[in-house]
């Protein structure tokens, strides 16, 4: 895999003004839907723990963007802007929040467990690290078929010491398989820093210790994520196997919507703020002459649809309850009947 | 008494064990931050790090450290985090913590006790509200606990972490804020003993964990309607307490037994087939189960609800069973 450095700072007047005001678009998408349900708990409409990736919004866009529809995605319990990036549809997202009918997965599953088949997204997961073995059968399948689909599992910094990480990357070189391991690293696992419970030199090492070719960027910086991940993926499929992307980035909330994370520093907050993944790339496409009114629209046409979104998820109706009985499996009844 | 809540009381249980012996450790993620409901929360003050274990996300770890930990002299306290999460440690507790003293000849023991807050909480989901205790008491070795009241989160922590096998503790979640009175000074629960909640001469009503309070309630409406239910709260699923059932139902020949697990191969088919067994002759009425559907645990709070195992439920089996008491 040949290396391409891209910054963007270093872009300059270079920067691909077209491909990356829609890259702004995607990111204020997810930051107005992550905002909306946040501000949604205020009216309780939000049920469960939901985990927002605010800040982290450069990793779903430049990652996505480079994925064919047809592509497969799994990701976390932190999984709505790689959800919305790989083209969900917003308002049965929002739904799927709210637990209403027309939700993503009919209400049934919540924030941590949204899926979107149709748009080749496997699903969120609830248990860290559970997505890397199953990413990695995934993209077995499509070779055992023949397929040139790939197949990209995005997971926290937290998931790389569970065993399930050095099983699926170690299973995904040995088969020699098409997935894009991605370490998106926001430093915290829930309310303890990764770094204190991480031995040696991080993701990258370990990826690279099984073989993986590994890079470590900005995850803050979309053109550097976007062009990482552009190499990354004509890697697989050049055929050279699968490959691994350490996506440094920070959580600007709480582990959960409720956390206040009382126990980060505020001055590393401070610091983050201002690396802050859509100011940087306003401010970039500014210097590469977009125009302050694009540049805004961005944000207010995101923050409309959101808000449009947000109303409308909020006045469906429940799910009908038989969907609790539907899907559970072919056979057998899941009530104990008295004999008659 | 003092009145403490049943995340208090677990609080108390783990700062008493590790006061009166040193070799009681506590290990899990997050728990330096009080862990993620802040049953721990001030402990490490206490005790300082090195008892008060922060782990990384590695729960196979987690608990077959704890394994090794507990087999060479100190007794470990695991915190699972949410009881859905063990199952990713559960060859460690399965194969390795529950068959070593077994396998190994008696030649030592695994004192460890592992916490795992279980149950439906507020739209949790299929993945951080499930039941699974009947799944540890068909497992030879292990005891297993499921405390319904903070002065029983209390007394039988502390005898579980003084247990010398490993224990598999339940905590429901929606109690962690439950008030209730507990005995001033030292408090132990002896392990395997039921509680007779309330008595009645209709009806028992054997329960664990939240679903006692249902049954209580239950039981209250009941005796309004002429229907007399002895309430029968566990506590301990293995081992059981047979000898309290079997003597109630002898005495009232009508027997529900309600949880919130999935009824199918609950707990409860258990203490039904042992009561068949024993009690055929004097049963009044066929012995009844109450548990969740199979079907698993849905987002959506009108879904969600229909697992539940609701007083509604209770009542109205109760008084199925019991038509001609109410009659006469
Ligand atoms: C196996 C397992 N253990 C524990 C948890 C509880 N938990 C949920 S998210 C989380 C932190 C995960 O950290 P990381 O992988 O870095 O993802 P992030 O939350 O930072 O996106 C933990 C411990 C879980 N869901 N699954
Ligand atoms: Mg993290």
């Amino acid at each position: 895999m040949t290396i391409i450095q891209a910054t963007l700072e270093g872009a300059g007047a270079n920067l691909d003004t077209g491909r990356f005001t829609a890259m702004l678009d995607t990111m204020w998408r997810i930051r107005a839907f992550e905002e909306l349900a946040v501000r949604s708990l205020d009216e309780k409409l939000v049920l469960g723990a939901i985990h927002p990736s605010i800040g982290q919004e450069a990793c779903a866009a430049g990652i996505c963007c480079n994925m064919e529809r047809e592509d497969l995605l799994l990701s976390t319990h932190r999984g709505h802007g790689h959800t919305l990036a790989k083209g969900a549809d917003a308002l049965a997202m929002m739904r799927e929040l709210f637990g209403r009918d027309g939700g993503t997965c009919g209400g049934k599953g919540g924030s941590m467990h949204i899926a979107d088949f149709d748009v080749g997204m496997l699903g969120a997961n609830g248990v860290v690290a559970a997505n890397i073995t199953i990413a990695a059968g995934a993209a077995h399948a499509l070779k055992l078929r023949g397929e040139k689909r790939v197949v990209v599992c995005i997971f926290g910094d937290g998931a790389i010491n569970r065993g399930p990480f050095l099983e699926g990357l170690n299973w995904a070189k040995v088969f020699d398989l098409p997935v894009l391991f991605v370490c998106e690293d926001n430093n915290f696992s829930a309310t303890t820093h990764t770094a204190a419970m991480t031995a040696g030199p991080g993701a990258a090492a370990r990826a690279q210790s099984l073989g993986l070719p590994a890079q470590t960027i900005d995850g803050n910086d979309v053109v550097a994520v976007d062009a990482a991940t552009r190499n990354a993926l004509a890697a697989l499929h050049a055929g050279e196997g699968p490959q691994f992307l350490h996506c440094k980035t920070y959580r600007m909330t709480g582990h959960t919507a409720v956390d206040a994370a009382a126990y980060r520093d505020p001055a590393e907050v401070t610091r983050w703020r201002e690396r802050d993944p859509i100011t940087r790339l306003g401010e970039a496409l500014r210097l590469a002459g977009v125009s302050e009114a694009r540049l805004e629209e961005a944000r207010t046409k995101a923050y409309a649809e959101m808000e449009e979104v947000y109303a409308t998820a909020r006045d469906t109706a429940w799910p009908d309850v038989a969907g609790a009985y539907r899907d559970v499996q072919d056979c057998g009844d899941p009530q104990v009947r008295p004999y008659s | 008494m003092s009145v403490i809540s049943y995340l208090e009381a677990g609080k108390r249980a783990v700062r008493e064990e590790m006061q009166r012996d040193p070799t009681v450790w506590a290990l899990g993620e997050d728990l330096g931050r009080g862990g993620v409901f802040g049953q721990y929360k001030g402990l490490i003050d206490e005790f300082g790090p090195e008892r008060i274990a922060d782990t990384p996300i590695s729960e196979a770890c987690i608990m077959g450290a704890a394994v090794g930990a507990a087999m060479t002299g100190t007794r470990p306290i695991v915190e699972m985090r949410f009881s859905d999460f063990a199952l990713c440690a559960i060859d460690e507790l399965v194969n390795q913590a529950a068959k070593a003293r077994f396998m190994f000849g008696g030649q030592m023991r695994v004192p460890m006790v592992v916490r795992e807050p279980t149950g439906m909480w507020r739209s949790s989901a299929a993945q951080h509200s499930q039941s699974l205790e009947s799944w540890y008491t068909h497992i030879p070795g292990l005891v297993v606990v499921a405390p319904a009241t903070p002065a029983d989160n209390l007394g039988l922590l502390k005898s579980a972490i003084r247990n010398d096998d490993p224990v598999v503790y339940l905590e429901h979640k929606n109690l962690w804020p439950l008030e209730g009175e507990v005995p001033e000074g030292e408090h132990l629960v002896p392990l395997g003993e039921a509680q007779i909640v309330r008595t009645g001469r209709d009806l028992t009503l054997v329960t664990w964990s939240a679903t006692r309070h249902s049954c209580v309630a239950a039981a209250d409406a009941l005796e309004k309607q002429g229907i007399e239910a002895e309430v029968i709260d566990l506590r301990t699923l293995w081992p059981w307490d047979r000898d309290r059932v079997l003597a109630s139902v002898e005495k009232t020949g009508r027997l529900i037994v309600a949880h919130e697990a999935v009824a199918v191969s609950g707990f409860g088919a258990e203490i039904a087939a042992t009561v068949a067994e024993a009690l055929h002759h004097r049963l009044k009425a066929p012995v009844q189960r109450l548990g969740a559907p199979r079907i698993p645990i849905a987002y959506a709070p009108p879904l969600e609800d229909e697992a539940r195992v609701t007083e509604k439920k209770i009542i109205d089996a109760a008084k199925a069973l019991c038509l001609p008491v109410a009659a006469s």
